[in-house]
This record gives C-alpha cells, sequence and structure tokens, in this order.
C-alpha cells in the first residue's frame, strides 16, 4: 500500500534539522526498499498557485492558505499497513520539528482499469 | 435449539467476530459473516447436532459465507483481485487454538483504539465492535443522536479500511503508548457511566459496568501493570457507587460516605490488583491512582485514614504526571493531614496560577477549606463560583445546599 508523507516545517523558525540528516535519512529509506519517491521543495515563497474558474487561468503568488507550517518535502512511500507507515514517517528528520501527514494514495488507476475490466466481463 | 444458539451467542460471538475480522480484514465482512454463521447454525444444528467445538465451526463457517460473497461480488471486480482474495481466505491453515482466538481479541481492541482514529471514535468503535452495544444504546449513553454517533462509526471504519489500519497488537517498543490509547478510551467510558450514575436516567446502558468488563478483558489478554492498575481503579472506585448518593440522587462526599455501603468484593479484587501492579516497578499514574483509592478503602473512616501516606502517593503521582487537578487533590489530602489552613493555602496559589479557574471542584475545595476556618464571606463566594461552574444536576444542588447552609 502507497501512503504520501507530506513534510510540514515552519519555516519562519530557526532551522534545527540538518541537511545532512534529511540526506541520510532519504538514502536509508531508499535501500529499504520503501521509498518510492521523495523531494524537498523550495520555500513557500516560490510558491505559484494556479486556479480555473470559468476556463479562464489565473495566477496568484504564495500558497493557497496562510498556515504555521508550510509544506517543505514529501515521501511517497510503500508500506504493508498505517503502522509501519507511521513507523517510516516518525524518523523522518523534520517529524522533531514539525509534523508528518500520513495519507494513503487512493489507487485511481487501479480502481478505473478495473471498473473497466468489469465493463468487459459484464 | 434456539436458546443454545442464544447461549453460545453471548458467549462466543465476539471471539468469533474478532476472528473473522482478523481473517476477512474487515469489520463490515466480518459482522455480514457472523450473522451468516449464526444463521447457518440455525439451521443446521437442530439436523445435525450442536458440533464439539461450536467457536471453531462458526469460524469456519462465517469464512465460507465471506468467500462465497466474495465470488458472487466477483462479476464487478477484477478477476486477479478476487482470486488472490479467496486464497489468502482459503489459505488460512484450520481453526487456531483458543491462545489465537484470545490474540484475535486483542488485535480488535487495538484496532479500535488506533490513535489515527479521533477519540471520540475510539470510544464509539469500541462500545460497538467489542462489547457489542447497538448504536442506539452508545447514542443514549453519551446523550447523543443516534445518527451522529452512526455516522462517527461509519467515519472510523472507513478510515481503517482506506488507511489500513491493521488488525495486529503493537509490537513491543510500540506498545506502552499503544496501551495508554487503550486504557484511556476505558477509563472515558468508565467515567461517563460514573458520571451518569447520578443522573436521572435510567434507560442508560451502564458504562461503568461495561468499562470494568473491558478493563478485565484486556487484563486477562495482556497483565501489563498499569491495565491492572486501572482495573483496580475502576473498581475501587465503583465499590463506593451506592455510597455516593442519597435515595434522593443527592451527592454524599468521600468523608462522609455510610462505609458499610462500599462493596467489599469489589475493594478486595481491587486491592489485590494494586498489590500486583505495584509489585512489577513499572506501573504509572493508573496504579498510583489505584493506590490512593486503595488507602481510602482500607480506612474504617476519614479520621482513621492515613492521610500522609496519600500526600506521598500524590507526590509520586506529581512527579509522573504534572497536572494542577492533581495538585488540587493533594491540597484535599494535605487539609486533612495538617489542617485546613495549609490545604487552603496550597488552593489559593494554584487558584492564582489561572489554570483551574473554570474548573468547579477547584472552587468548590477552596469553599469547602474557608468554611471550616470559619471564613464565611470567602466561602460564600467561593460556593458562588463552584455552582455556577457545576454541570451535573447532584453537584451544583450540593454546592447550593452548602451556600444555603452559609446565608442562615
Amino acid at each position: 500500500m502507497k501512503y504520501l508523507c507530506l513534510v510540514y516545517l515552519d519555516e519562519s523558525a530557526p532551522q534545527h534539522v540538518a541537511d545532512s540528516d534529511c540526506l541520510a535519512y532519504d538514502a536509508a529509506i531508499r535501500a529499504s526498499g520503501h521509498c518510492i519517491a521523495s523531494e524537498a521543495l523550495q520555500p513557500v515563497r516560490t510558491a505559484t498557485t494556479v486556479r480555473v474558474r470559468n476556463g479562464q487561468v489565473s495566477v496568484t503568488d504564495g500558497p493557497f492558505a496562510e498556515t504555521k507550517e508550510q509544506l517543505a518535502g514529501f515521501y511517497l512511500i510503500d508500506a504493508k499497513d498505517l503502522d509501519e507507515a507511521i513507523a517510516l514517517a516518525a524518523r523522518i528528520p523534520p517529524a522533531q520539528e514539525g509534523s508528518v501527514e500520513v495519507r494513503p494514495i487512493r489507487p485511481i488507476r487501479e480502481i478505473a482499469s478495473q471498473s473497466g475490466a468489469s465493463v468487459a466481463h459484464g | 435449539m434456539r436458546a443454545t444458539v442464544a447461549a453460545i451467542y453471548r458467549a462466543e460471538s465476539r471471539r468469533v467476530f474478532a476472528t473473522l475480522v482478523r481473517l476477512l480484514g474487515d469489520l463490515d465482512l466480518a459482522e455480514e459473516a457472523l450473522h451468516d454463521a449464526f444463521r447457518a447454525a440455525l439451521e443446521q444444528w437442530p439436523r445435525d447436532g450442536v458440533p464439539t467445538n461450536p467457536r471453531a465451526w462458526l469460524v469456519s463457517a462465517g469464512r465460507f459465507k465471506a468467500i462465497d460473497g466474495i465470488r458472487r461480488r466477483a462479476r464487478f471486480v477484477a478477476i486477479e483481485h478476487v482470486a488472490e482474495q479467496v486464497d489468502a481466505l482459503a489459505d488460512e491453515t484450520a481453526e487456531r487454538d483458543d491462545e489465537g482466538i484470545e490474540d484475535d481479541r486483542l488485535r480488535l481492541i487495538f484496532t479500535c483504539c488506533h490513535p489515527a482514529l479521533s477519540p471520540d471514535a475510539q470510544v464509539a468503535l469500541t462500545l460497538r465492535e467489542v462489547c457489542d452495544l447497538t448504536t442506539e444504546e452508545i447514542a443514549r449513553a453519551f446523550l447523543s443522536a443516534a445518527p451522529t454517533l452512526a455516522q462517527r462509526i461509519v467515519r472510523a471504519k472507513a478510515k481503517i479500511r482506506d488507511a489500513r489500519i491493521p488488525y495486529q497488537v503493537p509490537t513491543p517498543d510500540e506498545l506502552p503508548q499503544r496501551l495508554d490509547s487503550v486504557l484511556r478510551v476505558i477509563y472515558l467510558v468508565f467515567n461517563e457511566g460514573y458520571m451518569a450514575s447520578a443522573g436521572e436516567s435510567l434507560t442508560r446502558i451502564d458504562l461503568s459496568g461495561e468499562a470494568i468488563r473491558l478493563g478485565r478483558l484486556l487484563v486477562e489478554l495482556l497483565p501489563e501493570p498499569e491495565a491492572m492498575g486501572l482495573l483496580a481503579l475502576m473498581l475501587l472506585q465503583e465499590s463506593r457507587r451506592a455510597a455516593r448518593t442519597t435515595e434522593t440522587g443527592d451527592l454524599v462526599l468521600l468523608n462522609d460516605q455510610d462505609r458499610s455501603l462500599w462493596n467489599r468484593d469489589q475493594i478486595a479484587a481491587g486491592l489485590a490488583l494494586v498489590e500486583r501492579a505495584l509489585a512489577s516497578r513499572r506501573f504509572g499514574s493508573y496504579t498510583l491512582q489505584a493506590a490512593i483509592a486503595a488507602v481510602h478503602a482500607d480506612a474504617p473512616s476519614a479520621d482513621a485514614t492515613d492521610w500522609a501516606e496519600i500526600v506521598g502517593l500524590y507526590d509520586v503521582l506529581l512527579r509522573a504526571t504534572p497536572s494542577p487537578i492533581v495538585e488540587l487533590n493533594r491540597a484535599v489530602a494535605v487539609a486533612m493531614r495538617d489542617g485546613p489552613a495549609a490545604g487552603l493555602a496550597i488552593v489559593d496559589e494554584l487558584l492564582a496560577r489561572g489554570n483551574l479557574d473554570d474548573y468547579h471542584l477547584a472552587h468548590a475545595t477552596q469553599a469547602d477549606l474557608c468554611r471550616r476556618l470559619g471564613k464565611t464571606v470567602e466561602a460564600r463566594a467561593a460556593y458562588g463560583r463552584a455552582a455556577a461552574l457545576a454541570q451535573q444536576g447532584p453537584e451544583r444542588r450540593f454546592l447550593e445546599r452548602r451556600l444555603a447552609e452559609l446565608e442562615n
């Protein structure tokens, strides 16, 4: 089962999490076979929000909502269940300063291809 | 035969259910399979006789009914997925021994009390799935609307399924934190019952009794010191039920209770558990609270209580779990040991800090100590504040009665 671990940090706080710690964990989780993809993000000041309303593209500066913690990076992981996902997320170094939101991946492609299959079999 | 099946349902249905949850990996599928299994029993047992191991028969019948159901639905979902599911179910080698089945009940408790679910959902799900209360019974017990509660349970089950919260007993390094979550749910259920028992409605289910049953089950399945401590605490508090209120539902304080009304069996069971938990040297706050309750239970009267021992236990409890409410309770014990002035000094200082402002018992304690010191004006003001903050009928009536006494 796939989970996305969204890493949030307060950008205005003095940074305690060293890049070297993050890189070490990244190497470890990739070596364990649990990591499908992972990246760190540029600060939220570099973000652009895009919306389309009535066919019109609107582009604005910054994130959708102002919150205390900002999205700082992510890990897409493969875990057997939520307990394993929580254990993996708890070892992401920024979890000690900010927070990590663990979200199950909705298997949208699999579901779409299954309903296609049922049409074929029906 | 119907009566036999009904008796077996009462004794075994939760065990069978827990095993089916493990086998099928889904609460709703397991519920359906459980009912199918009992329906099959009602059809077959009158003809073939009751099997030697009804529990194993029911688990196996439930599993086959579920496999049938999955095959029937197979027309609508991808074939490979179904084959995989059926294989997994059919693979499950024979019925496990009784120990395995007990593990299944423990798994189910840990799933229902998983910290990834909201505390409200944990309580509702535990009462529904582990205690087998109906949604209506749970709603009535918590004075909430049945649809709200039903929705809470549906959402919790969806999260278990979609986020894949596992059915498993946590690993030893996760256990302390996960056990805390289970104990908190049980104590929440107990306290809800404890408060409600002084209330008006007789139609509410006995939540304290359910919590004690849950506590017993947990100690039986997982004899951890804090599980024993919590069970002891609940038994010792419950032992005073008959003495806690008058016939008209008015509150009687611990020091004024008729101790001959205390339930000696519950006290004996509670004391034995406290001793076992303390002997482990791995105890925590539930055991310490139970130890305090045990000192009260052991004392023939309020005056003959070992207040020094109680203050000492509160000191240990404060180090383990610092909290202004524990400090307040300690102040009451200090007042009993050293006199009301010593207790009042602590309470005044606590209230001055400001984090107990909205807690009616802080003002009630201040009021009582002032009254005993003859500070009538201060006592009256404090009783007034406490009565205004009190939520429960009996507590408010008690405070208003004290206030009226001072005004005469």
